[in-house]
């Protein structure tokens, strides 16, 4: 099995496709759809008034600072009336994460609490300039951008979300890998106090959280590290302060609050393939083709639904971002490699 | 004594008792308070209120045999309809509001998915029991009602497999039903039923 793997010399993947064409590319596409530039440029203006209905966060000044010079809708969506945004009490309301429990309103019901200020992160591996950073300092060198990007969680269902963030590129080029450097691991914090979901004797998740990337997948123009969404702060239900978003690939692949990342030789085990390795693969990339042994992910159920309309849509490859990130995969079997 | 009365206040009672999740859960959905995606809340709540039937029902036997109240004997029959009832509204819930009426899938699904089959022959099962539940039958079958009703025991057994193999990061609910299963069961064997009625007569002479 052949896998591209990136050279420390060929990490500059913007320089392959400089960040700015991309996304103009994608304004380009916006303006193809009939919506034109003015649509963007309204989004500028509108920024926050596109989310009056959701409530002010609690941001730190300095993450404000940083929200408040985003560029906003950097990347939305080529047909923005079938991706429209789910409503901020969905979003913040549904989730997965197991640390506060296994039930979907369990992390908006037990999250409040959890402690994301200081926050720091330990960035450590196969880096030049590694070492325990803030969480300000982290962020502070990148520009915020906005990104609209569709999330397919694993269990069939999607949402459209708007995250606010930092490319993890910029993050990881600033760490200065070394030629050892292939993959990149993450883990979520570890504090049973916070997280009752860490307390329960029955967890199957052998805490921490770990997922991984391959380094060409981090370095990504896609891959967000995401300190806000909706226009303000992470809610903690959602992984504050810091969590990846990596929209071609299955929801569980979006680590939340995120303690460490570092930079490895070999391929790292992430948690959900240790627990059940049929059925979650390292990858994780969204494949209708590909079912998960106990329900098919050829469709997807698009929320908010209701009772009497699923809302089921086709599920896309890559999640509808094949053009962008296929051919990180030429020549890998998805099948083998799910 | 309790009158003939008392005992229909009584079922009438635990009639409305075993309607009322339905009900809340249906004001839930009709109110937007079920969250984003309420067919599967629909799926998920009444699935559970299926395997809480069943262990009821199953707890009547031990319960009769440690007080020799007759109230619970007079419930058996409608707690194991209701056990019925959920279980199909469950797979209702999924056919509907899962799979939208696609039947091509459901078909496809009912052979696939292990976890599937096994909800659907535990269902089966119930329909099965619940078909025979009137008093003609039980003159037709003789003995072989009692035999034929304690398949309850295994159709127990393939609920807790089929909830088993859904738990995706944490098996702590899944353990505690289990656990109270395991209880309901083991006061079936021999020497534990033997025991009830002394812990009655223990319990009566203090």
């Amino acid at each position: 099995m052949l896998i591209k793997i990136a050279r420390p010399g060929d990490l500059h993947e913007s320089d392959v496709t400089p960040e700015s064409i991309y996304l103009s590319r994608r304004r380009f596409m916006g303006g193809m759809a009939g919506l034109g530039a003015g649509l963007a440029l309204a989004g500028q203006a509108n920024a926050s008034a596109d989310y009056a209905d959701v409530p002010d966060g609690d941001a730190p000044g300095w993450l404000q600072e940083k929200i408040d010079a985003t560029r906003w809708q950097a990347v939305t969506p080529s047909d923005p009336e079938k991706d429209k945004l789910a409503p901020y009490d969905d979003a913040s309301g549904y989730n997965n994460f197991y640390e506060f429990g296994s039930g979907k309103s369990d992390p908006s019901r037990h999250a409040g609490s959890l402690e994301t200020q200081p926050w720091s992160v330990v960035v450590d591996g196969e880096v030049n300039n590694g070492g325990r950073i803030g969480l300000e300092d982290l962020a502070r060198p990148s520009q915020f951008e906005e990104r609209i990007y569709r999330l397919r969680c694993v269990e069939a269902w999607s949402m459209v979300i708007p995250w606010l963030g930092i490319p993890l590129a910029e993050v990881i080029k600033r760490a200065e890998p070394t030629s050892k450097a292939r993959y990149v691991r993450f883990e979520t914090l570890v504090d049973p106090e916070q997280m009752p979901g860490q307390r329960s004797s029955f967890s199957l998740i052998d805490w921490p959280y770990v997922e991984g990337l391959r380094l060409d997948e981090a370095m990504h123009p896609l891959t967000l590290l995401a300190l806000g969404m909706y226009g303000r702060e992470l809610p903690n239900q959602n992984g504050a302060p810091l969590r990846l978003v990596v929209p071609w690939k299955y929801g569980f692949k979006s680590i939340k609050s995120i303690v460490r990342i570092s930079l490895v030789a070999e391929q790292p085990v992430n948690s959900w393939q240790q627990i059940a390795p049929d059925e979650y693969g390292f990858y994780a990339n969204v494949n209708p083709q590909v079912d998960h042994p106990r329900w098919s992910q050829a469709t997807e159920r698009r929320l908010p639904n209701s009772l009497f309309s699923p809302n089921t849509i086709d599920t896309q490859m890559f999640n509808g971002y094949a053009d962008d990130v296929a051919e990180l995969y030429a020549g890998l079997d998805l099948r083998v490699n799910y | 004594m309790a009158t003939r009365n008392t005992w229909r206040t009584w079922r009438a009672g635990v009639f409305l008792a075993a309607l009322t999740p339905l009900v809340v859960w249906g004001w839930q959905v009709a109110n937007n308070a079920a969250g984003p995606e309420p067919g599967r809340y629909l799926l998920l709540n009444i699935g559970t209120g299926a395997l809480w039937m069943l262990l009821l029902t199953l707890s009547l036997t031990p319960l009769t045999r440690l007080t020799r109240w007759k109230g619970f004997t007079l419930i058996r029959r409608q707690l194991g309809l209701w056990t019925l009832a959920y279980a199909t509204l469950h797979m209702l819930s999924y056919a509907l509001f899962i799979l939208g009426l696609d039947w091509a899938m459901l078909g496809s699904e009912l052979v696939k998915r292990p976890y599937i089959i096994v909800g659907m022959l535990a269902l089966i099962g119930l329909a099965a029991l619940g078909a025979t539940s009137n008093r003609w039958s039980m003159r037709r079958l003789g003995k072989r009602w009692k035999t034929l009703h304690r398949l309850a025991y295994p159709i127990l057994g393939l609920v807790l497999l089929h909830f088993l193999w859904v738990v995706r990061a944490d098996l702590g609910e899944w353990v505690m039903y289990a656990a109270i299963a395991a209880l309901v069961m083991a006061t079936r064997l021999p020497p534990v039923a033997r025991t009830l009625p002394r812990i009655r007569y223990r319990l009566a002479g203090t």
